[in-house]
């Protein structure tokens, strides 16, 4: 049997971070009593009619600045017609000949090395509502009638559900930094249709595709992505026929069915939205959109380890969450040239295993970016010993405010009097003369536990560098 | 009470209400009283709010004895039943919306209410203002005053009957090819069709969105300038109007017909229209050049095209428009629906009449697959080239003048058996509305039989000041 090469297109459909909808006035909050942020334009009352949302616009167009996508100067809205009670005028308000974006792409990582996925175009559109199904009846929430969605067309540039999801973690990452989405799976921010065809190595010509809808999951992308990989060699292997067609994704079954073929395939009948002039946008406005966008991930990484001199797998970590390098560049600006590795080691361990073990975010918790310099300073300044240090962190983390104060107001402040360790060190030694014996004969490691002993006695506080010093001189003398 | 308020203009009502010869609840008293003596005979109303507006009459009657004043504080207005006014019924003639309530105003609703006009009931037209006679009502046929057994035009037949008839102070219609010039033409009112882009939309049940515009049916130019001056104005709401200023239409009417330039486009000059509307517009022409304008012969050469232009795009839109009618949210659902897609077509077959499904299937046909390109992509720039017809035009003159319609009123039941009959009968409107254009209806003769006969005054977008002022000019010194 001969080798088949796999083709993965995407279309991503994502939820814009907008305070109201796309078309109307009505609220975005989640989880609000169905049927009760609508009116009479979303309900698609008589006479009512569509006003555009600046702010979905800008997110879109800021969405195809971080991509690459060239920004079109006019774009135009269309209706694309069809008859389903989610779509309260039965027909969408949609952009087909004249999207936002156009071009663009990706660039993700795989094992053998970097890899562009382009992207064809990004249009933006209003939401269908939602329906919900109950044992003798189904309702209908037109509260996500009309929210704003931005659709991201890749071309078909993916030749495995790795790369797939690959590019799909690349493109959610990239939202997510441009603040146009939270991109939260939970709440139905990102859902996906996709693409699948299969060939024989060496064809030219793509395969028959079909297409499957509406996923809302990572884990569901993939399984029905296998899934549907593995139907369709199984059927060429049997010298069967693929059929151009939409399935749907049943993650109960796991497995993929057939929704309607081609020969089904609705009409949709586009034409140009005629209650909606073109939106016009001036290079000037686009320009200043432009220099307002954040770093790519990507370029964030690289800048951070020159610039704080940190590895590459620290600066990666950090640069995956927008939140967690904006907190780690606060905090290491604050602390001062050198301090940056420092910073990056309290941040990727002792932070990292304060948010699993919460379950928060970095901005949920209290520690603030200042908090952390300056425990990182009292540190350096040997005001405090490291094990102190991880002792506050906790409490900063969990009731927020400075450590410093802290330092003083419990006199947690390192012994690093001379005198006052001498007295320790001369205690520790006259109550463990064996350890001392041990030494003399030979055992170094009983100046370890001599040095533990003193810790013990400072309670904490001294030095430890210090106390090694002074165990080491007094033991040198004794020998 | 000193006034016949069946002859009654807005402005005469105003003046009254102001001088304290009547308050607003009797001039509503009155109104109301003739809609009951008269509306038998001539159906132009499918129902009055008589409750509702006393309670406006009374509250316009309160703000004026606290001082204030306004041009339509009080006056009774008549409203085509497709315009949402809250709380009032919104059925657009179609038993689809049997039962349905406007839960808002439109917002040509709002404006009206902020000045204090009274809204006392809405007006019959043809469903979902597709026709030209009024006779496609779901509910009933209205007559035309002049001659019960004729059509009062349409669409927006019931509001020009109701003020002709003396039903009605005043009345708002839409206009999507003619809706509101050919039956103030036929029944011997004012009408105007603003520019597209100068009235809102919003909460006006659309029929075909890139061509409907509202406006007033008045029984005088002068009360037509005082509605469009209430109505105009950019809407957040609606993003089709436009910013551009509202002139004072009332100080507009006073400049005379004096230099004025009137194009008299040839294409609208031919035979086949009724001889008798020829000669009274002819007239027409005759009084404004003696009266000091200045005539040229313009040539607008895609006229022909228009009706087909129309005839696609507006049913192309109205497929669209029309779906939302679906018995989901509102208005009529079918007994026992088997599913989702029986609940639609049987709602949507038992509800809708037959020329809006005519007009929803023509209107799906055109932008199927395959036919869009031949069908709305083609009109599409035909359309383009009648606007630049009359961007051409109005370089050699200021309004142009024609007939209305080919015809005068005509008799029930004369043409509804051929609907192209019928659209054709829209050739000399429609094109103002592809080209969106401003124009009006101004009562310019009457026919041996004593129809009325209507000259149409043309304006470029946004020149509602010069039509006004060509009609009101040719309505107070060469007509009478």
């Amino acid at each position: 049997m001969s080798r088949y090469l796999i083709t993965i297109g995407l279309e991503t459909h994502v939820q814009l971070k907008t305070k109201t909808k796309m078309f109307c006035g009505c609220s975005l909050a989640f989880g609000a009593e169905p049927n009760t942020n609508v009116c009479p334009v979303c309900l698609g009352y008589p006479g009512a009619l569509p006003v555009m949302n600046r702010e979905a616009v800008k997110l879109t167009v800021m969405s195809g600045l971080m991509l690459g996508c060239e920004i079109s100067r006019s774009s135009t809205f269309d209706r694309k017609n069809y008859f389903y009670p989610d779509m309260s005028k039965d027909y969408q308000i949609s952009q087909q000949a004249r999207p936002l974006c156009l071009g663009g792409g990706v660039t993700i990582q795989l094992p053998q090395g970097p890899k562009r996925i382009r992207i064809n175009h990004i249009h933006l559109e209003e939401d269908a509502a939602k329906i919900n199904h109950y044992a003798r009846f189904s309702g209908v929430d037109f509260n996500r009638c009309g929210t704003p969605l931005m659709e991201i067309v890749s071309e078909p540039d993916m030749a495995s559900p790795e790369e797939a999801m690959a590019y799909l973690q690349a493109l959610r990452q990239i939202l997510v930094y441009a603040g146009v989405s939270d991109c939260n799976l939970e709440e139905g921010n990102l859902r996906c249709d996709v693409n699948i065809s299969v060939r024989p190595e060496g064809q030219e010509a793509l395969g028959t595709r079909t297409e499957i809808k509406n996923m809302n999951t990572f884990k569901g992308i993939s399984a029905a992505l296998d899934y549907e990989i593995a139907r369709q060699l199984a059927t060429v292997a049997r010298g069967g026929v693929i059929v151009q067609e939409t399935r749907r994704w049943d993650p109960d079954l796991g497995e993929t069915q057939s929704m309607r073929t081609k020969e089904n395939a609705h009409d949709y009948r586009y034409f140009p939205e005629p209650d909606l002039v073109p939106v016009a946008l001036g290079s000037e406005l686009v320009e200043a959109w432009r220099a307002s966008l954040p770093e790519l991930p990507s370029v964030r990484r690289e800048r951070m380890m020159a610039e704080y001199g940190i590895p590459g797998y620290d600066a990666g970590v950090l640069a995956d969450a927008k939140e967690n390098a904006d907190f780690f560049e606060a905090a290491a600006r604050l602390c001062g040239p050198g301090q940056g590795k420092t910073v990056s080691n309290w941040f990727m361990t002792e932070i990292m295993r304060l948010l699993s073990e919460t379950g928060k975010t970095v901005s949920q918790c209290a520690l603030t970016p200042e908090a952390l310099a300056e425990l990182v300073t009292l540190v350096d300044r040997r005001v405090i010993n490291g094990p102190t240090a991880k002792e506050l962190l906790p409490e900063l983390f969990r009731d927020g405010g400075m450590p410093g104060a802290l330092v003083q107001a419990r006199g947690l402040g390192q012994v690093s009097d001379a005198s006052a360790l001498e007295a320790f060190v001369e205690q520790a030694l006259r109550e463990n003369a064996k350890s001392v014996d041990d030494f003399k004969a030979g055992k170094k490691a009983a100046a370890g536990f001599l040095v533990g002993q003193v810790m013990k006695l400072s309670k904490g506080k001294a030095d430890p560098q210090q106390v090694g010093k002074l165990v080491a001189e007094k033991l040198a003398k004794l020998a | 009470m000193n006034m016949d308020v069946s002859t009654l203009t807005v402005c005469q009502a105003a003046d009254g209400l102001r001088k304290r010869d009547f308050s607003s609840v009797e001039l509503t008293r009155a109104v109301l009283a003739e809609i009951e003596k008269k509306d038998a005979g001539l159906n132009a109303y499918l129902s009055v709010d008589a409750e509702g507006a006393l309670r406006q009459a009374a509250a316009a009657d309160g703000a004026r004895s606290e001082g204030r004043d306004g041009a339509l504080l009080g006056v009774p207005v008549a409203v085509k039943d497709l315009i949402n006014v809250e709380g009032q019924p919104c059925t657009c003639a179609s038993k689809q919306l049997v039962g349905y309530v406007s839960p808002y105003d439109a917002t040509v609703s709002a404006r009206l209410r902020k000045e204090g006009a009274v809204f006392a009931g809405r007006t019959n037209m043809d469903e979902f203002a597709m026709g030209s006679s009024t006779e496609g009502s779901a509910f009933k046929v209205t007559r035309n005053p002049h001659d019960l057994t004729r059509v009062p035009g349409g669409s927006s037949g019931g509001s020009a009957a109701a003020v002709a008839g003396g039903e009605a102070v005043a009345a708002l219609g839409t206009d999507t090819g003619g809706s509101i010039r050919q039956p103030a033409s036929f029944c011997g009112c004012v009408g105007l069709k603003p520019s597209y882009g100068r009235v809102s939309r919003y909460g006006v049940t659309a029929y075909a969105s890139s061509l409907d515009q509202v406006g007033p049916i008045t029984k005088n130019v002068e009360d037509a300038a005082v509605l469009l001056q209430a109505l105009a104005g950019c809407d957040p709401r609606d993003g089709t109007t436009l910013d551009v200023p509202v002139p004072d239409y009332r100080a507009a009417l006073m400049g005379g017909l004096k230099g004025l330039r009137i194009g008299l486009p040839k294409e609208y000059y031919i035979d086949g229209a009724d001889p008798e509307v020829t000669a009274c517009v002819r007239r027409a022409v005759a009084g404004f050049a003696a009266a000091g304008a200045e005539i040229v012969e313009v040539s607008l050469p895609h006229t022909e095209y228009a009706i087909a232009v129309y005839y696609i795009l507006a049913t192309a839109e109205a497929s669209a428009n029309l779906a939302r009618f679906d018995g989901v949210r509102y208005g009529h659902r079918t007994a026992r629906p088997e599913s989702v897609f029986d609940l639609y077509a049987k709602s949507r077959a038992e509800g809708l009449g037959t020329e809006v499904k005519r007009r929803i299937i023509l209107g799906t046909y055109v932008l199927s697959s395959g036919y869009y390109d031949a069908y709305y992509g083609r009109a599409q720039k035909v359309r383009t080239l009648v606007r630049q017809d009359f961007v051409k035009a109005f370089g050699s003159c200021d309004v142009l003048l024609t007939p209305v319609a080919p015809t005068p009123a005509y008799r029930i039941g004369e043409a509804c058996d051929d609907p192209l009959k019928m659209y054709l009968g829209d050739i000399f409107t429609v094109p103002a509305n592809l080209a969106g254009l401003c124009g009006l209806s101004v009562p310019c003769g009457k026919t041996a039989s004593g129809l009325p006969v209507g000259l149409q005054i043309l304006g470029p977008p946004f020149g509602e000041g010069v039509i006004l002022r060509a009609a009101y000019a040719y309505e107070q010194e060469v007509r009478s």
